[in-house]
């Protein structure tokens, strides 16, 4: 079969699900779902012949019968659930199973005032004016295919809502877990974030699944910052062995907000990233950190896009990559500064490290610049691991193989250093000692 | 315990070391002296494993056995230590992560129990008191940011935690104003003692103001061209290195 006709499937499975759903949604949200299938009939799913896909082929993701999930697909179990997760356990959390939510493993407890933590089909049910305003107007359906599949099927995932000047402390943890015994499934699961005028949370989005089964996990996060709000955000993932994840980050923030992003991919068969930030507000400003790890014949895409819509917003970008066995690292980075936003501040890295000789690396950043006072910069590194400093390892008594996944668990670690929330970097770190303990 | 015999060592087609005689006994300092590029650093290197370099002539026999035949972490273990010129910035893992896991790898091979987390915190802690540093700097990634002289703090400190029989400073003085320097030599003297031997290369005369050594060597194009006692030194500050160029072609 073809791309064409893989597309031609799922828009027969968008409609399908469309007209099942109608007498029980809002006409807005039939609405919402038409456009998102209407988009990914016209966009279809991409090939290697687009530019923003050239490295990564979906082919072996789109040409699976996934299907969605139904009540028995909610078999996996909570305790797999949260350790593959990083999830602390008394932390506030909503766990979805194959894109629908599991009350039973979820835990809401009492939150400060006028936060609203809650997961999105109820929502959808009573026709909720904030999320009729808001949902399905930052993540860009029109010109990406999978966030047109995700709008389409749009069902269940999460949504936080920060009062203005509410300052959460305690991380909020949304746990999408995935994969069935004998069974292809897909989910699509939305996250919708806002944050109130001078409000701060942070959230963890956290993507494991079923090692060994095959399962499609297409995720869409829309992210609002109010003036003056503090956003940290995290996607963790550790899909399965044969998992396969896309999705998407849109933020839009406005004047005076800051947004910290990391993302982090630790394993998944083909997975692919995409980050949108509009700055769309004079001085707000942004960091994105990644890590990404590959191994076996993984597939890892990161593609970034940074909008400077605004003058004197700051933008800082440091993805790091390690790639072993035969796998495939991809990073796009792009940065675009409009016209009218003077003082642009952006700085971007991207570096990689390659453990074998059958791992590759593709790294791009891409800089289009419409205004004529500002600071780009922007470094892409490949390399293996400094005979210097394995020396040094080595004169202290630390054998070869040690000395080389320390290097690699500091290569990896300090991007983990970055992180604000504790509970993330010790569970992070752990399993990165692991990971790469005698490589 | 240490005995360098007519050792030849190149990098590529370049040879650096040219037949280097040196003996060190238990608990002597010997300091190796001599200009720019005359193999200093290279002797370190090379008796610390450093694999760029290729002996082609002569041995070096360490506590009974062949050292040339040992990987740099057998050395390391078998309680060479080199303070390096250049310590390295290792972003992302902690001097504490590091040092202990050196430390474990050290012990193990000697036969001791590897020491857990509360055990080496006190062990540390008492030997940064040796070169005053700060407590902080622990918990930093290794070397990075560090200025000229917590590297080299943090390089005698780590040599105070490894407890080595030989070690080797190479040109510790370098970078350093005249506090760290007395601080740097102030940790490496408490460390003297009748069981280990030091080896202290240095370009100039003011680390042997600190750190007194019983013999002084100097290397000159790959060569020792005159040993002696610490007087030595005073003479090669009056006159400089020139006077011995001549007796270094003279050898040849």
């Amino acid at each position: 079969m073809t791309t064409s006709e893989h597309t031609a499937r799922y828009i027969g499975a968008s409609k399908e699900w469309l007209s099942a759903a109608k007498s029980s949604a809002p006409s807005w949200l039939n609405d919402l779902r038409q456009d998102g299938s209407a988009s990914f009939a016209a966009l279809g799913f991409p090939t290697p012949h687009q530019e923003e896909w050239k490295y990564t082929n979906v082919e072996p993701v789109v040409s699976r019968q996934f299907g969605l999930a139904n009540g028995e697909a909610q078999s996996l179990g909570i305790s797999d659930i949260l350790s593959s997760a990083f999830v602390e356990a008394d932390a506030p959390r909503l766990v979805f199973v194959n894109g629908v939510y599991a009350p039973a493993f979820s835990s809401v407890p009492n939150l400060p005032g006028g936060v609203r933590l809650t997961n999105l089909s109820e929502l959808l049910r009573s026709d909720d004016a904030v999320l009729a305003a808001r949902i399905g107007r930052y993540a860009n359906y029109r010109r990406n295919a999978f966030v047109a599949l995700n709008t389409a099927f749009m069902g269940d995932g999460a949504v936080v809502i920060i009062p203005p000047g509410c300052r959460v402390s305690k991380p909020i943890y949304l746990v999408y877990a995935s994969g069935a015994k004998n069974r292809l499934i897909m989910s699509h699961p939305r996250t919708l974030i806002i944050l109130g005028a001078g409000s701060e949370v942070h959230i963890v989005e956290s993507y494991s699944g079923v090692d060994g089964e095959s399962y499609f996990c297409n995720a869409v996060t829309e992210l609002i910052g109010e003036p003056d709000s503090a956003a940290h955000h995290y996607r963790l993932q550790r899909e399965g062995a044969a998992g396969f994840h896309t999705g998407t980050l849109a933020a839009r923030l406005d004047r005076g907000c800051h947004l910290t992003a990391h993302a982090v991919t630790l394993s998944g068969a083909l997975v692919r990233n995409d980050v949108h930030v509009s700055l769309d507000g004079e001085g707000a400003e942004c960091v994105l950190n990644g890590l990404y790890l590959g191994d076996d014949k993984q597939h890892v895409d990161n593609f970034t896009e940074i909008e400077h819509s605004k003058p004197r917003a700051t933008s800082r970008e440091l993805y790091k990559g390690i790639l072993d066995g035969a796998s495939r690292g991809v990073f796009n980075g792009k940065i675009v500064v409009h016209k009218d936003a003077q003082k642009s501040d952006a700085r971007q890295t991207n570096r990689n490290l390659l453990l074998s000789a059958d791992a590759q690396v593709n790294t791009k950043p891409q800089l289009e610049i419409h205004a004529d006072d500002v600071k780009c910069s922007h470094g892409s590194t490949i390399g293996q691991l400094d005979p210097d400093a394995l020396f040094y390892l080595r004169s202290r008594g630390l054998g070869p193989d040690e000395a080389r996944s320390l290097l690699s668990f500091a290569f990896a670690s300090d991007i983990v250093g970055r992180m604000k929330v504790a509970a993330i970097r010790e569970r992070l770190d752990d399993y990165l000692v692991e990971k790469f303990r005698d490589h | 315990m240490l005995d360098i015999q007519g050792l030849r060592a190149k990098v590529g087609d370049n040879e650096i070391l040219r037949g280097i005689d040196l003996h060190v006994g238990a608990g002597e300092v010997h300091a190796i002296m001599g200009p720019n590029g005359s193999g200093k650093s290279t002797l370190a290197h090379v008796l610390s494993g450093r694999e760029n370099y290729q002996v082609t002539a002569g041995g070096v026999t360490y506590q009974g056995q062949n050292l040339l035949a040992l990987s740099p972490e057998l050395r390391a273990r078998e309680g060479i230590f080199l303070a390096f010129q250049y310590p390295v910035e290792i972003p992302g893992v902690s001097t504490t992560y590091f040092l202990k896991a050196a430390l474990n790898a050290v012990r193990k091979h000697r036969g001791l129990e590897e020491l857990d987390a509360m055990e080496f915190l006190a062990l540390i802690k008492e030997k940064m008191k040796l070169v005053e540093m700060d407590q902080v700097l622990l918990n930093r990634p290794l070397n990075e940011g560090f200025s000229g002289g917590e590297k080299k703090r943090n390089e005698i400190l780590q040599m105070a935690v490894l407890d080595p029989k030989l070690a080797l400073l190479d040109e510790t003085d370098s970078g350093l104003d005249i506090d760290a320097l007395r601080v740097v030599a102030n940790g490496v003297n408490a460390l003297r003692g009748k069981d280990r031997a030091m080896i202290v290369i240095t370009h100039y005369q003011r680390l042997l103001d600190y750190i007194v050594p019983d013999f002084i060597h100097v290397l000159y194009d790959g060569r020792i061209v005159k040993s002696g006692t610490k007087e030595l030194a005073m003479e090669l500050e009056r006159k400089g290195y020139d006077w011995l160029k001549s007796e270094g072609a003279a050898v040849r």
